[in-house]
């Protein structure tokens, strides 16, 4: 028996916020093994199809399927499925009462019976693979702004998930961080047999560690290829958020761009 | 529709309610959790109490006095004290001041936790969040408030004893005795610290469920410390009524 190749797939979804549709008609194969981007301006929707893949938004028509079986709708039944997907949020989401030691081994205290001494070498392990071991006994409140990342990273990592999301990793991080992170995004992809997700709008950072790339716009997929596809396509909606430029069919207005949507 | 959104609101408070209590599992991270909610929230709030206590001893003695005096019964000052503190005053003003002291830390707590993500993460990393963050300061409260209570009672009794013997000239000796005759151990003082822990309950059920679906802002968190405390005092003022009803209402 071979495993299923694709880790997720979104078939016809449709994504509503507050009654609105966000996206529509959204087809998406993620194979095992790859780093896929998905890019796309602000307020385009990446942050709502986040919500679809780990569960907190429920699609509105269509399927979403993660690691080959449609996600729960029984909020106990998802957090089950939740340890097999690692996110790393925007915003951290580490526990500003926690050490960082404590923030890494909380999952693996939770949903393991491992021994003392045993998480503690896991918490250690992990925080080495992203090059914070010294930073064990810091607080939230003492790390710069690319190690708290890091260490959002490494929880993320705790539990060994197969599939990795990372939600705008880069946001708020200087070059040399951004860099870092992007580096560590793809070797532990390549070192751990991930799949990863990286929904982002840092397209020159994200594009050179992707296998695959899609580019979300007014409510709906507009590319989806290699990034070497990407970079040669003439679609004018795509030149224009590849390029930055304020005048073209994304609208910069946000009343034009619910309009389009 | 405000019948309608009141009623909602109130089913969705009881559905997280319901939720915590199932989310109430003992494992040993809900007890390092519990531990430290109760240092947090019980024994910092120690202080407010012991100042409360003393000075509510202080108001309630020197005005019973001048009432008592009138009937030339003075040396009754301890019954007064004791009865009104341990069937009402203890309970309530104790419930009061936790609201002000810790039912706002916890509303601003969990708040900043949903504003920050950290609610959000802890959903992502299948932990589920009531269970983490809202259980064990549940069950902090319920277990301090009553103990908050005696020794807001203690310091009263302790005050009150202080103007009453050293300060008016009842004798000591007839002021104990005649607290011991008038306050009855069961339906007295434990009757006040299981009035305690359903305001304790209640006060942090009512600062957490705000906190928890506070809006992920500065000002959702600012909101829901406010209505935390409002909220709250109120309800620990309406169960009062209600509970002094049914125990003492005969």
């Amino acid at each position: 028996m071979t495993a299923d190749p694709t880790a997720v797939q979104l078939s016809a979804v449709r994504l509503e916020r507050g009654g609105r549709a966000v996206l529509d008609g959204i087809d998406l194969v993620v194979p095992r093994g790859s780093i896929t981007a998905v890019l796309g301006p602000s307020g385009s929707g990446k942050s709502t199809l986040l919500a679809a893949l780990t569960g907190e938004l429920q699609p509105a028509a269509g399927t979403v399927e993660v690691l080959g079986a449609p996600l729960p709708r029984d909020s106990r039944a998802l957090l089950q499925r939740r340890k097999s997907i690692g996110v790393l949020l925007q915003g951290n989401g580490l526990l500003t009462d926690l050490s960082v030691a404590e923030n890494v081994a909380l999952p693996l205290r939770t949903h393991t019976d491992l021994p003392r001494a045993v998480i503690d070498r896991l918490v250690a392990m992990k925080l080495h693979a992203v090059g914070l071991r010294a930073a064990a006994d810091l607080y939230p409140r003492e790390l710069s702004g690319g190690m708290a990342r890091r260490v959002a990273l490494a929880r993320a990592l705790a539990l060994d998930p197969p599939l990795m999301i990372y939600d705008e990793p880069l946001t708020g991080l200087d070059p040399i961080a951004s860099g870092v992170i992007m580096a560590l995004i793809a070797r532990l992809n390549a070192s751990l047999g991930l799949t990863s997700i990286i929904v982002s709008h840092h397209v020159h950072e994200t594009l050179p560690v992707a296998d695959r790339a899609i580019v979300i716009a007014n409510g709906r997929i507009v590319f989806s290829g290699t990034p070497a596809e990407l970079q040669a396509t003439t679609d004018p909606l795509v030149q224009q958020f590849l390029r930055g430029e304020p005048d073209g069919p994304i609208a910069f207005d946000s009343a034009a761009r619910a309009q389009a949507a | 529709m405000p019948f309608i959104a009141a009623t909602r609101s109130l089913g969705r408070a009881g559905l997280f309610s319901l939720s915590v209590l199932r989310a109430s599992t003992p494992t040993r991270d809900f007890f390092a959790e519990l531990v430290r909610e109760i240092y947090k929230i019980g024994a910092r709030s120690l202080p407010i109490i012991a100042v409360g206590g003393a000075f509510v001893g202080l108001s309630v003695t020197l005005l019973g006095y001048r009432a008592l005096e009138t009937y030339g019964a003075s040396n009754q000052i301890s019954a007064l004290v004791g009865l009104g503190l341990y069937r009402e005053l203890a309970p309530v003003l104790t419930a009061l001041l936790f609201v002000g002291r810790a039912g706002s830390s916890i509303a601003a707590e969990l708040g900043l936790m949903r504003a920050t993500d950290q609610i959000t993460a802890l959903g992502l990393m299948a932990i589920d969040p009531i269970a983490k963050a809202v259980a064990p300061r549940f069950w902090a409260a319920v277990i301090c408030v009553p103990l908050l209570t005696g020794f807001f009672c203690s310091l009263a009794i302790t005050a009150s004893w202080f103007e009453a013997v050293h300060v008016i000239g009842i004798d000591g000796g007839t002021f104990w005795q005649v607290l011991k005759d008038a306050v009855d151990f069961r339906h007295d003082f434990l009757v006040a610290l299981e009035k305690s822990a359903v305001f304790g309950g209640t006060a942090a059920l009512v600062a957490s469920y705000v906190g928890f679906h506070a809006e992920p802002t500065v000002e959702g968190t600012s909101i829901a410390t406010t209505r935390a405390v409002v909220n709250a005092s109120l309800l620990v003022l309406m169960f009062n009524f209600v509970l002094s009803a049914f125990l003492f209402g005969k």
